[in-house]
């Protein structure tokens, strides 16, 4: 066939090139994923936690509590 | 009855005008029933169908298909394209090309949420029960001081942003 010759497309490997492609960006944005969950949820909530509880005084917190009237065996 | 009448007419309308639009002398020109009503009916996930496009030829065409059982390298290139459009409605890039139709899907969404909206709107007025008791500004106003006092969720949740001292939620 007498024609204008284009360039022979890319007949094999189609998939093992599609699955390297989202096999490394799956892995890639699972770890971003973690990473950022870790950073801007889990370590926040951490730290909010030990700050609450570094100068928590129960007592005094329950004393608030049954001021209010809330409690009904504790009046 | 009529509906159907308009809609057999829109299709029509429809598939021709795509035929001139697309392919300005590309189609052949057999007698070619309109695509719903043939059995050819090919898309990118089914490419051959079991019957070609043209099934009427005229005695030029017949001529070509006579001379396409030999030797396929005496074949011009004109007459393999002509072979290829009785064969086959659309190439893959006419058969794939994108269309505007996204919009008027979009148009009609939006438009019978607009017409859900109204509706739901009449119903609030003519038709819902009065509100409880629970729902009441009051009553809520009243929950949500016992919920304070009793301090739920002090670490990061509501009382966590309640300011005790000042008696007023924190800035």
């Amino acid at each position: 066939m007498a024609s204008s010759s284009l360039t022979k497309p890319q007949m094999r490997g189609l998939l093992a090139k599609r699955l390297r492609f989202h096999i490394v960006g799956a892995f890639f944005v699972s770890l971003g994923v973690a990473a950022f969950y870790k950073f801007a949820v889990a370590e926040p909530r951490k730290k909010a936690y030990a700050d609450f509880y570094r100068t928590y005084d129960s007592i005094k917190d329950f004393e608030e509590m049954r001021k209010t009237g809330i409690f009904q065996s504790a009046k | 009855m009529s509906f159907r009448a308009a809609w057999s007419l829109v299709l029509r309308k429809g598939g021709l005008g795509m035929r001139g639009i697309h392919s300005p002398g590309g189609t052949a020109h057999g007698k070619e029933k309109m695509p719903p009503y043939t059995n050819y009916h090919a898309q990118r996930s089914y490419p051959m169908p079991d019957e070609p496009f043209c099934t009427e030829l005229n005695a030029e065409q017949q001529a070509l298909k006579e001379k396409e059982k030999g030797s396929w390298t005496q074949l011009s290139h004109a007459e393999k394209v002509a072979l290829y459009r009785l064969q086959f409605h659309e190439t893959f890039t006419e058969m794939n090309r994108r269309s505007n139709e996204w919009k008027t899907v979009m148009g009609c969404v939006f438009f019978f949420f607009g017409f859900t909206g109204l509706l739901i709107w009449w119903q609030r007025v003519y038709v819902f029960p009065k509100k409880p008791i629970t729902l009441m500004d009051e009553w809520k106003a009243q929950q949500l001081q016992r919920i304070l006092d009793m301090k739920s969720n002090p670490v990061q949740g509501l009382a966590s942003r309640w300011d005790y001292e000042r008696k007023e939620w924190k800035k």
